[in-house]
């Protein structure tokens, strides 16, 4: 079933490691119509950050391509953030959901998945080995106020 | 992100400015490792009450301090750890292996 959203932003950017500030910087800005608090804020960024790390790093390793990030805000203050990318994809992507697994240099930990399942409340990743990978994560924002 | 440090009786005091993501990993670490090998600490706080921000790049960034220490018989201690970034910590369960305080 199709979920109705009642907004929406799409941004393309190029895989360079410094368009990670912007793209985390980008869904806090959008996010913030949903009036979160700084430590929702503070986990979609986080979770961001990481998704579109994994991106720069994996998807993409020798090269430079193209990324999409989609917000929507849902039905019931859900935010929705989606992370697609056309590059190298993912062979196995319960492996690579595993804590500690990386294929990455040494200043990746292998824990990026696990902080985005933590900090949001759903993640599905889908992939295809050079096809790219999609990742979606969705946070519920608790309204703190009577209206809006 | 910005790296100062100072440098006292072979305590070594790194601290970390802004935001603390993948782009600025590398040359962090890059930097704190010569910081170490220029000094010799015999004890290293590493100081993140300055930053903004920190995704799972910090986590490798703390491990490879705590690598650094330890293979120069030191001791590693972060501390002034800011809400944001102690989520990321806790999360990786990095209380167990590194001083967090």
């Amino acid at each position: 079933m199709k979920t109705k959203s009642t907004n929406y932003i799409n941004l393309e950017f190029l895989s360079r490691s410094a368009n990670e500030a912007f793209a985390r910087g980008a869904a806090a800005c959008f996010a913030a119509q949903l009036d979160p608090t700084l430590e929702e804020l503070g986990d979609i960024k986080t979770a961001v950050s990481e998704a579109v790390t994994n991106a720069i790093v994996h998807a993409y390793p020798d090269s430079l391509g193209k990324i999409v990030m989609k917000a929507r805000i849902l039905d019931g203050d859900v935010l929705e953030i989606t992370i697609r990318d056309w590059g190298r994809g993912i062979p196995d992507v319960d492996k690579a959901r595993q804590p500690l697994y990386t294929t990455g240099g040494e200043e990746r930990s292998g824990m990026g998945f696990t902080i985005m399942e933590s900090f949001m409340d759903a993640l599905t990743v889908r992939s295809g080995e050079g096809k790219g990978t999609r990742v979606t994560m969705r946070r519920r924002i608790v309204p703190r106020r009577v209206s809006r | 992100m910005e790296m100062k440090y100072k440098s006292e009786n072979r305590q070594l005091t790194i601290t970390l400015t802004g935001e603390l993501d993948h782009h600025a990993a590398k040359g962090l670490m890059e930097a704190i490792d010569r910081c170490m090998e220029q000094n010799l600490p015999v004890k290293t706080l590493l100081d993140l009450g300055g930053l903004t921000f920190m995704d799972s790049s910090g986590i490798a960034v703390v491990l490879r301090a705590k690598r650094r220490m330890e293979a120069l018989a030191g001791a590693l201690v972060v501390v002034n750890i800011p809400r944001q970034a102690a989520r990321v910590l806790e999360t990786a369960g990095l209380d167990r292996y590194v001083d967090l305080i």
